[in-house]
């Protein structure tokens, strides 16, 4: 092989070599960072893991809406009308929250079977029900 | 009338579209020139009917006339005049049709700058934004009308969604949309030359101010919906990976690419079939982008209407342009191989590491953005991708990128010699490493992380400049030696100094900002990097359409009254939604930001949310100074002088 030649391909197996490092790094922190959605239904059948981040969607149940006095901890309860899973959440809650909203949290399920969610999603349209909310009231009415 | 004046009016500019799309094109193929000769007319007129189409919206909301539908979804007669008008692209239909108006605008602004552009290769630009434009000209006349009338014009409109009541949002959806519809003057280049068969230089030199021009306005307007996001939201984030987000970002990121590439392509001739496809595939993720957040398949702010029709349509249309270009790609492209070679170590090499990164990164990003999609349309489950996957994929990939901007842009085309740049850059390397390692122990807390992102900062800062030194240095530092580097030479190093900027910002940023959530009292202190917050309560204020609740803060640094703040939690009349409005104390190294939750308990409590965010400017400073780096390439006298150049190019090309 020609010298010009051999530089080249070495240089072509160096950028392949690379991308494909690239890829295998995306795809595994794809992976690692995947987040699951399950609704209150499944977290009680206990198809949702135990610590480990993923969403839950449902209603805030009318009542159970409580504040913990002097500190920013908050309980509620989010239903899909089937089952209802208890939420604990420390911090500013979005414009949109209150009771009979659908809602987003992020969080993980503690032992005790309470979700403590990072973080809540309301979203900014009152006639607005989360997409994924909307479908597992649906299937749990079925 | 007026809006029926709008609707025939937008008729008339799709029947104009379907001519401009056709005629030039057949008569560049055929040799008919009166058919090339009517191009620029056709496309001004068509033009002329947008902004009378355009102005009758606008008409419309000026004087309130809730019996267009669009108005009254969108308008009230409480809402400001300038919120009046930003809320004539605050909706669906009304941002579709801006988004055809500026495609007629970018088409109008070709038939003006083409002085240099032989009239075949003219006529066949201006027909496939021609093309473009029939496809978007269809879409809203079938699916989303802006001028449909209700049958009882109700007495009072629905008013603006609050969260575009505000000036960032009022500019920035044309911003993008300018950046976005850009991108396809760039695209309608690429397709004419492969068109027409002829695939050289002088395509890239036409292709490339646009090219700087979109990609300017497509920075601002990614920027500025950072920056709004970041006093907007509440939240004081600049960035959330959202999809909508990703959906500017992907085309930045080709787009970027793109416009080193067609150096490449203008400057020796080679990467051009690559170019070509980068072309394609940066108005394909515009057209991706628009997909995305108009058709409802992604659920945030932007998204206003779910009908199902609409995203089939646009979804009809991406795949007519997408597969259509890749088709004529696929046969065009074996013929336009490039025969220039060049060594390993040479600027054509780096630019190519350039492009593949930021295409991988393009990629990934990309592919955390779809694969949610992909796997809820199958109906496999629901999953969400978040910023951990798109931080840690993202930050590692483009660190080599970071490591070789300055060095690239100093190497020489053609082949260059290790040796040189070593001598060059070896000074910069041991300060950017020295002050990099040093500069995080001024910080509170000696972090790692910032002071790889900082020695990156000034590794790129130091290089670049080293970069300018040598090339004046050549023309002996002089006056008419600073004069005589090309403007684009200057543009390459300002951009490349903004991202240098731009990097100070997000590492600071991300690492040293720190961020509280607290219930305060009225006298109560809350201290925080030093800053003590102290609140004196929260009172009932009326806004022209809102009623605000406005919390007071006192904030000092050692005994030392620096600023009040003044947050507030509106709650919108109309649509009766409340709204966080946060108060900012904005600063070169640092901004102090507060934001009021909710009222907790009788003693006139609130929660309150406090951030320090240092040095958080220094992002959408960084993207200001990347823009103007593009504004300076993009006005370079060697573009206006297109015409001599080309015809020296026939001289070099016989050599």
């Amino acid at each position: 092989m020609k010298p010009a030649r051999k530089k080249r391909l070495f240089f072509i197996i160096f950028l392949i070599t690379g991308i494909a490092v690239a890829a295998g790094f995306a795809l595994y922190a794809f992976n690692q960072n995947l987040m699951f959605y399950f609704s209150p239904s499944e977290v009680k059948q206990g198809k949702a893991p135990v610590n480990k981040l993923f969403r839950m969607g449902g209603m805030v149940v009318e009542g159970t809406f409580k504040k913990e006095k002097n500190t920013l901890k908050v309980f509620f309860d989010i239903t899909d009308y089937e089952k209802t899973v208890t939420v604990e959440y420390t911090g500013l809650l979005p414009d949109l929250f209150r009771e009979g909203q659908g809602i987003i949290s992020r969080g993980k399920l503690n032992s005790d079977g309470i979700f403590v969610a990072e973080e809540v999603l309301a979203k900014h349209d009152e006639n607005y029900m989360p997409p994924e909310v909307a479908e597992s009231l649906k299937k749990a009415k079925k | 009338m007026i809006p029926e004046l709008g609707h025939f009016a937008l008729i008339m500019a799709l029947v104009i579209a379907l001519v401009q799309s056709s005629l030039p094109v057949i008569g560049a193929a055929k040799g008919i020139d009166s058919w090339v000769a009517m191009a620029k007319s056709i496309a001004r007129l068509q033009l002329f009917f947008m902004l009378i189409a355009f102005a009758a919206l606008t008409y419309a909301f000026i004087v309130h006339d809730f019996s267009v539908l669009y108005v009254a979804s969108n308008s009230n007669t409480q809402l400001p005049l300038l919120f009046r008008i930003s809320a004539v692209w605050g909706g669906h239909e009304g941002s579709l049709l801006f988004w055809a108006l500026t495609l007629s605008l970018w088409t109008g602004a070709v038939t003006v700058f083409s002085k240099s552009i032989p009239k075949d290769m003219l006529a066949r630009v201006i027909s496939v934004l021609g093309m473009v434009s029939v496809g978007f000209l269809l879409f809203m006349l079938l699916t989303s009308n802006p001028f449909d009338r209700l049958a009882v014009a109700p007495a009072e409109g629905r008013d603006l969604n609050p969260l575009l009541q505000d000036f960032g949002l009022a500019i920035h959806p044309p911003m993008l949309y300018m950046g976005y519809v850009g991108f396809s003057v760039a695209f309608a280049f690429a397709i004419a030359a492969m068109l027409g068969g002829k695939l050289d230089a002088a395509w890239a030199r036409w292709s490339r101010p646009w090219t700087a021009i979109a990609w300017i306005f497509l920075t601002l307007g990614i920027s500025l919906g950072s920056w709004w996001a970041y006093y907007e939201l509440g939240w004081g984030g600049w960035w959330f990976w959202d999809p909508v987000e990703n959906a500017s970002f992907l085309p930045w990121l080709v787009g970027t690419a793109l416009m080193h590439s067609l150096a490449v392509t203008e400057k020796r001739g080679t990467f051009k079939a690559w170019t070509v496809l980068l072309a394609i595939s940066a108005f394909s993720l515009s057209l991706l982008g628009t997909f995305l957040v108009r058709s409802g398949v992604l659920t945030s702010v932007h998204a206003f209407a779910t009908d199902p029709g609409r995203g089939v349509f646009i979804l009809i249309f991406l795949i007519v342009v997408i597969g259509g270009s890749l088709v004529l790609y696929a046969w065009r492209a074996p013929s336009i191989r490039s025969s220039v070679s060049f060594n390993l170590f040479s600027r054509e090499t780096a630019l190519l590491f350039n492009n593949v990164i930021l295409v991988v990164v393009a990629a990934s990003v990309l592919l955390g953005t779809l694969y949610p999609l992909l796997l809820d349309a199958l109906g496999v489950g629901k999953i969400s991708v978040g910023p951990p996957y798109f931080n840690s994929v993202f930050v590692p990939l483009t660190i080599p990128l970071a490591m070789l901007i300055g060095v690239g842009a100093m190497m020489r085309w053609k082949q260059d010699k290790p040796g040189r740049l070593i001598k060059a850059l070896a000074p910069s390397l041991v300060i950017s490493i020295v002050a990099g390692l040093l500069l995080p122990l001024m910080a509170d807390e000696y972090s790692f992380g910032a002071a790889i992102g900082l020695m990156l900062a000034i590794w790129i800062t130091l290089s670049t400049l080293q970069g300018v030194r040598l090339r004046l240095a050549n023309k002996g530092y002089s006056l008419q030696a600073l004069a005589s580097v090309p403007r684009s030479f200057y543009g390459m190093s300002f951009a490349h100094i903004g991202v240098a900027v731009f990097i100070v910002g997000i590492t600071l940023t991300s690492i040293y900002s720190e961020e509280k959530d607290v219930r305060m009292v009225p006298g109560e202190k809350f201290v925080l990097k030093g800053y003590s917050f102290e609140f004196k309560g929260a009172q009932s204020e009326q806004g022209p359409n809102y009623i605000a609740q406005t919390g007071n803060l006192s904030v000092t640094k050692d005994g030392q009254y620096i600023t009040d703040l003044n947050p507030e939690k509106r709650v919108y009349l109309v649509q009766k939604m409340p709204m966080t409005e946060a108060a900012i104390d904005a600063g070169l190294t640092r901004d102090l930001f507060v934001a009021l939750g909710e009222p907790r308990g009788e003693e006139g409590a609130w929660s309150v949310r406090i951030y320090v965010k240092p040095f958080i400017r220094w992002i959408w400073l960084g993207t200001i100074i990347m823009a103007l780096g593009g504004l300076l390439a993009a006005t370079d006298r060697r573009y206006r002088l297109a015409k001599k150049m080309a015809e020296s190019d026939k001289r070099e090309a016989t050599v």
